[in-house]
């Protein structure tokens, strides 16, 4: 069966017709062409499809495109203006957080929501908050200082903002 | 230490640049083979089988192909019309693209379903119906040499019982006897069990032929497209594919770690499908598939360890059983069909060994495919590392002086080990050192006393390795004929901005930085100036690929000599610019200049613009190299790895507490990208030791194929890692460096069971295989209490 959703990724407005059973990884790689946003496993283990929606870290693997009528998606491309970086894409840089590259756009925004919920991690809540998404390349301590370093430049920004 | 020569503008060898490839990543404009999209493209899913050892009765492919967007059901029979539904594996063994008649393991492909979109595709392989008869599969490969057990591969000429091969390399009268009359012996069998690399991303390809130019081109996650290429010209030639019409692409690779050398049944099928269809057709596998096909290790090792009674080593022993399902699919040179498992005689100083090992089909998954180690050196590592611990115990002495007191000395190098290695360098007695001092070794050996007294479980783990990578010398190595040296093509343009090419390709480890640091190195030129190029067969020159940590030890060194052959033409054209004889003029980073006048001088960049503007008469014009690199060894990379762990006696729980990694890779590219990669390799080394192997049952069911029950640690069971360095030197690299990516994959296993076994030692424990789970060690307490 087909459905009509709207919803807004990236700051766009997008209609479409979907299949009921269309997965939001595939509407979003396939359909919208934004290939950012991997897959890495068929068991939701390893967080490669993670995508913001309503401003949550979601593994768009295990979430039906139909459900996703009236979303606010963000996923990797749309994380920061074209040319520029986000604090945790410019983490990831500096600290040698990204080989393969594969697990980087899953792990970046789920790194987002953690650090919305908690902006001054210790390296221990980092691993916890992290551990939905699997990395087979960098064994996780530059994704740690990554994280951390992006921490500290959002808090900054904060405090000169406020 | 090393010291830079070159500014950080530069960014030669030893500076920590950052990456040049980070930014597609970063923003998700990476281009993997998922990525790729053509127009009409067409899908494939492969339908597989549910038993491990079955006749294939019938396949009907009526209801698949009635599903609308269906378009073709491609089976083994319609592959052999064409002769196309064997192919050879990389070490000369064959492996069915599709079956005709007979299934050989859990999740083998059947046949291919190839459809309009993949949901289509994916119900079109449900509603194929195959009939099997199942027969009892051969799981145990001890059982396989049984006699009367079933020849599972009558399909091989002569094959007469389920041996592949036996090999050995040593001295097996000797060593018997310096065995016979040794002060102490200590024996064990030890396992190193199937475990697959699991890179995030699974394999896949997109196939695309066109009938018009003939052409047929295949994007494909592989780490050696050139060597792909030429064997897809081998296998299909006979249908008209022709090496010239044949482009690999290996764009963005998501991972590799051995688990994309091989040849994938799928990989053909489709080909075959775009060549019959004449539209492109896409393959991505699943996770599920992609961990129940081609595995690593599984070798069972009955190891001997000869000593006199003060603990100095006088002989090892080894005699190996291997799992190789029921193709041998290992990547090995044609005259290593071990890969480098005589390295098995380790760090220390001795003169007898022997090494044998069978080679076993069982109804299992093609085995031999590598994780991330230079052809069977893990295992190699993991016995010796283990047996040295096991005779430390045995005589009462600490496991660090026992290494210290067999070490091979520095200066012994280059080292003839027993079973017929060059070593060409190493300090393992300072790199040993260095670990003991930053872990503080001597504290915690005072401190597992007091934790001992208490009836607590502390355990300290050392493992001191060896490896063995960078092969060639093409007169020994080679994969398929193919000799394995390696390449580099650059070119300086004019304005003195560089491309350079290379017969290898990153899945992760920064070449697009690390061989632009070594130009720089050479030329002078800065490393933001020069573009890397790998991946695809039309534009890189000749090479055999990324693995083995291979690529700096040849590719890298390419690329040394390609740029040196590009300074020697370029003191030519300084001397005509200055004015002065060849001899008269001198290199020092970036610039040419008249001894003993420095003022007079040209820089590289001004002598680039000469060769195409203002050429000295005579001179070909352009300032071009290339180099085809055959080593003249392999080099040694070791290290000295130190855990410290504590067990928790009611319920098995590890803790490793602390993690010191001190690598000697020789002379470093770019440290940043270095610890990386050792980083990366000690959560691969921790995988296996504690969480990773995968389990059959009786009937041969995989049962533990997806990422919910394989354990790929996270961040969590990650400890953090801390690395430091030794460097020496290897003496015929031109870079004096070695290769790293592979030690710690190699190291940290055997560290971390010595730790967990050295916890457990108070109870009686002597010895557990890995994976070291919480369950096994309950176990092993449960039954010592
Ligand atoms: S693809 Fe693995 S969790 Fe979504
Ligand atoms: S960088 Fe390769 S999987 Fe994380």
């Amino acid at each position: 069966m087909k459905h009509e959703i709207t919803l807004t990724i990236n700051g766009q407005s997008v209609t479409a017709e979907v299949d009921s059973r269309l997965l939001l990884i595939h509407f979003i790689r396939e359909q919208l062409d934004l290939t950012g946003t991997h897959i890495g496993c068929d068991t939701s283990n390893c967080g490669a499809c993670t995508i913001l929606l309503n401003g949550m870290s979601v593994k768009s693997c295990t979430y039906l495109a139909v459900r996703a009528d009236g979303a606010e998606i963000t996923t990797i491309e749309g994380l920061a203006a074209e040319g520029t970086n986000h604090p945790l894409q410019k983490g990831f840089h500096d600290q040698h957080g990204l080989h393969c590259g594969f697990c980087t756009p899953g792990m970046i925004m789920r790194s987002v929501d953690l650090l919305k919920n908690n902006p001054d991690p210790t390296e221990e809540e980092i691993r916890w908050g992290i551990s939905g998404n699997l990395c087979r390349c960098t064994g996780y301590n530059n994704i740690v200082k990554s994280i951390q370093q992006a921490a500290k430049e959002m808090q900054q920004e904060k405090e000169t903002t406020v | 230490m090393f010291k830079c020569k070159t500014s950080a503008e530069v960014g030669g060898m030893g500076h920590s640049v950052k990456r040049k490839e980070d930014a597609r990543f970063l923003h998700g404009k990476g281009n993997y083979v998922d990525d790729v999209k053509l127009p009409g493209m067409l899908t494939m899913v492969m339908v597989r089988s549910p038993y491990a050892y079955a006749k294939i009765k019938s396949i009907n492919k009526e209801k698949a192909l009635a599903i609308p967007g269906v378009l073709a059901v491609i089976t083994g029979e319609d592959l052999a019309q064409y002769n196309l539904h064997w192919m050879p594996t990389l070490l000369s063994d064959t492996q069915m693209v599709l079956p005709t008649d007979t299934v050989m393991h859990q999740a083998q492909e059947v046949c291919a379903v190839i459809a309009t979109d993949r949901y289509i595709a994916v119900d079109g392989a449900e509603a194929v119906d195959v009939q099997y008869e199942p027969m009892d599969a051969i799981v145990d490969p001890f059982k396989a040499l049984d006699e009367g057990a079933p020849l599972l591969r009558p399909d091989k000429d002569g094959q007469k019982d389920n041996q592949i091969y036996h090999w050995e390399r040593g001295d097996r009268g000797k060593t018997d006897e310096v065995i016979a009359n040794a002060d102490v012996v200590v024996k064990e069998r030890i396992h190193l069990p199937r475990i697959h690399v699991a890179s995030i991303e699974t394999c896949g390809c997109v196939a695309s032929y066109d009938k018009d130019t003939e052409k047929l081109v295949v994007y494909l996650t592989t780490q050696a497209p050139h060597a792909i290429r030429t064997i897809v010209a081998l296998v299909a030639g006979h249908v008209g594919l022709s090496e010239e019409k044949i482009r690999i692409i290996s764009p963005d690779i998501g991972g590799g770690f051995g688990g994309k050398v091989p040849v994938y049944p799928a990989y053909v099928v489709a080909i075959a499908a775009t060549f019959l269809i004449g539209k492109p057709v896409k393959w991505i596998e699943d996770r599920s598939e992609n961990l129940v096909n081609g595995f690593a290790r599984d070798y069972h090792m009955d190891c001997e360890l000869a000593a006199t009674k003060d603990g100095k080593i006088q002989a090892f022993k080894v005699s190996t059983l291997a799992d190789h399902g029921y193709t041998d699919s290992s990547a090995n040179p044609s005259k290593y069909p071990t890969g480098m498992f005589s390295i098995c005689t380790g760090s220390y100083d001795y003169e007898h060994a022997f090494a044998e090992l069978d080679a076993v089909y069982t109804n299992k998954a093609p085995g031999g495919v590598a994780y991330r180690c230079s052809f069977r050196v893990t295992e190699a590592v993991h016995a010796i590392e283990r047996m040295v611990d096991k005779l430390a115990a045995k005589i009462g002495k600490d496991p660090a002086l026992i290494r210290l007191e067999n070490f091979i000395k520095k200066d012994q190098f280059p080292y003839a080990s027993p079973l017929g290695w060059s070593y060409d360098s190493g300090d393992y007695e300072a790199t040993l050192k260095k670990a003991m001092e930053m872990i503080g070794y001597e504290d915690y050996k005072k401190e597992q006393v007091e934790k001992r007294k208490q009836g607590k479980l502390m355990g300290i783990g050392i493992s001191t390795f060896t490896e063995v990578v960078g092969a060639g010398p093409s007169k020994d190595f080679d994969i398929l004929g193919i000799a394995m040296f390696d390449s580099a093509e650059i070119r300086v343009h004019p304005t003195g901005k560089a491309l350079a090419r290379f017969g290898t390709k990153s899945q992760g480890q920064g070449h697009e930085t690390t061989y632009a640091q070594i130009l720089a190195e050479e030329l002078g030129i800065p490393y933001t100036d020069i573009e890397i190029d790998e991946g695809d067969t039309d534009t890189a020159p000749y090479g055999l690929g990324t693995y083995a940590s291979r690529s700096t030890p040849t590719a890298g060194a390419a690329a040394a000599i390609a740029a040196r052959k590009l300074r020697d033409k370029g003191k030519k054209i300084a001397a005509y610019l200055l004015e002065v004889s060849e001899e008269d003029i001198e290199w020092e980073v970036g610039k040419y200049f008249v001894k003993g006048a420095p003022e007079k001088s040209k820089t590289i960049q001004e002598v680039v613009f000469a060769a195409y503007t203002n050429i000295p008469p005579g001179m070909e014009p352009g300032f071009e190299a290339t180099h085809y690199y055959d080593p003249p060894n392999l080099t040694f990379p070791n290290g000295a790895y130190i855990c410290v762990v504590e067990v928790e006696k009611e319920t098995g729980a590890i803790d490793v507490k602390r993690f010191v990694a001190i690598d000697d890779c020789g002379n470093i590219i770019n440290p940043m990208i270095v610890e990386g990669q050792v980083h990366g390799g000690l959560t691969q080394g921790i995988a296996p030791a504690m969480y990773e192997g995968i389990e059959y049952d009786e009937q041969g069911n995989v049962l533990n194929g997806t990422f919910m029950d394989y354990l790929v640690p996270t961040a969590v069971e990650s400890p953090h890692w801390e690395t430091g360095h030794t460097i020496t030197p290897s003496p015929h690299h031109p870079l004096g460096a070695k290769g790293v990516a592979e030690s710690p994959t190699v190291g940290a296993p055997p560290a971390i069971a010595n730790a967990i076994i050295d916890a457990l030692a108070p109870l009686g424990i002597e010895h557990l295989d890995i994976p070291i789970t919480p369950a096994k060690v309950w176990e092993a307490i449960q039954a010592h209490s």
